[in-house]
């Protein structure tokens, strides 16, 4: 059932539902047999992206390319494409069963064909035994894998996935993410994934497309986005909690970027991640002198809120035996790899060299 | 909220409702039960217990049978032909289309009309010769036809006019229905490859099941219910051929004082309403849903 997957290209997509515009303009794209997410707060547009690279909804403009081809007027049918939705969208009179093979049914797919692709996928998913049984008699788990299952019984070059885990428990979401993953390795499906949650998303993709209003805000790696937020919207967006943005004059800088400061008289951000943090650091490169507001017991970490001397907040995540006290004025301080530097006004990286 | 009514106007709240049932609703039905085994009262002799001859009566009522006839037929003929108008109509009304407001105020107008209006509008298109039906037909170079007045069309006629109040209202009901039916079920099937029709009947019709239970169930209660339309435009005539059950009981107690016997047909249709309730709420639990 191997069906090699094709690749996907997006070029200036733009969606306005009258007067608003939900898409302003996005591009990315995915190559065959690869794991893209789209990322992004809620109502920023990635359900509106997924309908239209469907063909659920029309396009206001841009291209969609299938396989090189495009396929931006054509009907949602015939651009053999898969997708789970958000809520399953099990047909809730049909059996598990009949659900599975509905696309098969309607395509005039003859029956013992049918009876072993059912036969199969049922058995991939694990779904044998539930065949009979109705959408509503199911846990939110199994629906998942009929939904899993409705898709990959097409046998579709390429799946669409509007953040289907969303309605599972915390131990099952895991569970699922790595079926999901196995899937798209093992069969070599492409996979447009669509999420609000980082931690799916940087789990899971070959690459991530971090949208924000309907803009993509940065696109790469799991990796590049943790560790080069390309703006202040990454920084602030990937990581839990996310990074600290402090303003320059918060911080003592080392010299190269204090002459930055004053030379182009540039207002800065300095951005450094909680978990990169230190206590007692004031010989490192950068440091700042601030009093512990609270602690919070996470588990493996306590998470310290801080707050600098002009009053701005921030998070340290310290790992050992014991927190700062509340109350205390402690200094924390981090290297100069491990800072970002950010543009104020533009919101945007600042090149470290 | 939680200040709790004084004992005393607590009672007079329990009590007056309950008065009220149970001098409209139950001590009438009580008392038509122990009418129908009593024979009627008149000047000479007082009314004397006759056990169950007032139901042999109603079995040999060739004049009932006709009518239990035309009360069936009715339904049949009706609900049916209703129900398929009230979807076609709501997925007028629910397709985005400009001016569905206005089609769907039109469509339910009927519905809110009172009986006796809509009863009498009809009786004036019907009328022979000047009314609007024959003055269709004349166009057409049709005879005019007596729809009210002869025994081959006045029952159809009658059924006509309760199609077209009917349907105004299970549209209602149907549209509600539509419009709970997810989005998302609909676009699954067209990304197999579904078309628009195929869509419809294998996925919102089935969604629809529920309503069409309800609303079925129910045309049918009122088909058995229905006398005003009955009493204006044709009183049952000509020759039984437009009566209906509850037009032949107030025929038989009101026109000819023949309380015991109208009592059993009461009885009958108490009976036969019953069970329609009762089928009614068992396939409503059964079947009406997908949990
Ligand atoms: N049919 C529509 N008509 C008008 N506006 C719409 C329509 N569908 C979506 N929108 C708007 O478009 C924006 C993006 O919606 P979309 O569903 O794509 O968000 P999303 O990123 O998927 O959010 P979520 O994570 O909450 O699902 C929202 O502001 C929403 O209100
Ligand atoms: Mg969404």
């Amino acid at each position: 059932m191997s069906a090699p997957g094709i690749s996907l290209e997006v070029r200036n997509l733009r969606k306005s539902w009258g007067a608003v515009d939900v898409l302003k303009g996005v591009d990315f794209d995915i190559h065959a047999g690869g794991f893209l997410t789209l990322l992004g707060p809620s109502g920023c547009g990635k359900s509106t992206a997924l309908k239209l690279i469907s063909g659920l909804e029309s396009v206001t403009a841009g291209q969609i390319l299938l396989d090189g081809q495009e396929v931006t007027g054509k009907a949602a049918s015939d651009r053999n494409i898969g997708m789970v939705f958000q809520n399953y969208a099990l047909f809730p009179h049909m059996s598990v069963a009949e659900n599975i093979t509905y696309g098969l049914k309607v395509r005039k797919v003859a029956k013992a064909t049918q009876q072993a692709s059912l036969k199969r996928v049922a058995e991939l998913m694990a779904l044998s035994p539930l065949l009979d049984r109705k959408p509503a008699q199911l846990s939110g788990g199994q629906q998942q894998r009929v939904a899993l299952a409705r898709v990959l019984v097409s046998e579709r070059p390429i799946v669409l996935m509007d953040e289907p885990l969303s309605n599972l428990d915390a131990k099952l979401r895991v569970e699922i993410r790595s079926e999901i993953r196995a899937l798209n390795k093992q069969l070599g499906i492409t996979v447009l994934y669509v999420t609000h949650d980082q931690s799916e998303a940087l789990s899971m993709s070959d690459t991530v497309v971090l949208m924000n209003k309907g803009q993509v805000a940065q696109i790469g790696t799991p990796k590049d986005l943790y560790d080069r937020p390309a703006n202040t919207f990454t920084a602030s967006f990937i990581g839990t909690p996310p990074m600290n943005l402090l303003a320059a004059k918060d911080v003592v800088l080392p010299d190269w970027v204090a002459s930055r400061v004053s030379a182009e008289q540039a207002d800065l951000l300095i951005g450094v991640r909680p978990e990169i943090m230190h206590i007692l650091g004031d010989n490192a490169d950068f440091s700042a002198r601030c009093t512990v507001a609270s602690v919070e017991y996470e588990g493996s970490v306590f998470l310290v809120h801080l707050r600098t001397q002009t009053g701005a907040a921030f998070i340290l995540a310290h790992h050992g035996p014991d927190a700062p006290i509340p109350g205390g004025e402690i200094v924390v301080g981090w290297g100069n790899e491990q800072a970002h530097l950010f543009s104020r006004e533009t919101g945007r990286r600042i090149s470290s060299s | 909220m939680n200040k709790r009514l004084p004992f005393g106007l607590a009672m007079v709240l329990l009590f007056v409702p309950c008065l009220l049932l149970v001098a409209f609703t139950h001590y009438p039905a009580l008392r038509a039960l122990l009418n129908s085994f009593w024979n009627n009262a008149s000047s000479r002799r007082p009314s004397k217990f006759v056990g169950v001859e007032n139901y042999q009566t109603l079995l040999e009522d060739d004049r009932l049978a006709q009518i239990m006839l035309n009360s069936t037929l009715y339904a049949l003929g009706t609900i049916p032909l209703a129900i398929g108008l009230a979807i076609g109509m709501a997925l007028l009304v629910n397709a985005r289309l400009p001016g569905t407001s206005l089609m769907r105020l039109s469509f339910f107008m009927p519905t809110m009309l009172p009986m006796i209006a809509v009863a009498n509008i009809w009786l004036f298109f019907y009328a022979p010769g000047i009314g609007l039906a024959s003055q269709i037909l004349g166009v057409f170079g049709l005879p005019p036809i007596n729809f009210l007045g002869s025994t081959e069309t006045s029952l159809v006629s009658m059924m006509f006019v309760a199609v077209w109040k009917e349907a105004g209202l299970f549209m209602i009901f149907y549209l509600a229905a539509l419009q709970a039916v997810p989005e998302n079920l609909k676009d699954a099937a067209r990304l197999e490859g579904a078309s628009a029709t195929r869509i419809f009947f294998n996925i919102v019709l089935p969604l629809l099941r529920p309503t069409t239970i309800f609303v079925a169930v129910n045309a049918l209660i009122n088909a058995f219910r229905l006398v005003d339309h009955v009493i204006v435009m044709t009183r049952g005539g000509p020759n039984n051929s437009s009566a209906l059950l509850l037009y032949y009981i107030y025929e038989v107690t009101f026109s000819q004082r023949d309380f015991a016997y109208g009592a059993t047909l009461t009885v009958l249709m108490v009976c036969l309403l019953g069970v329609l309730a009762a089928v009614q709420f068992w396939v409503l639990n059964r079947k009406a849903h997908y949990q």
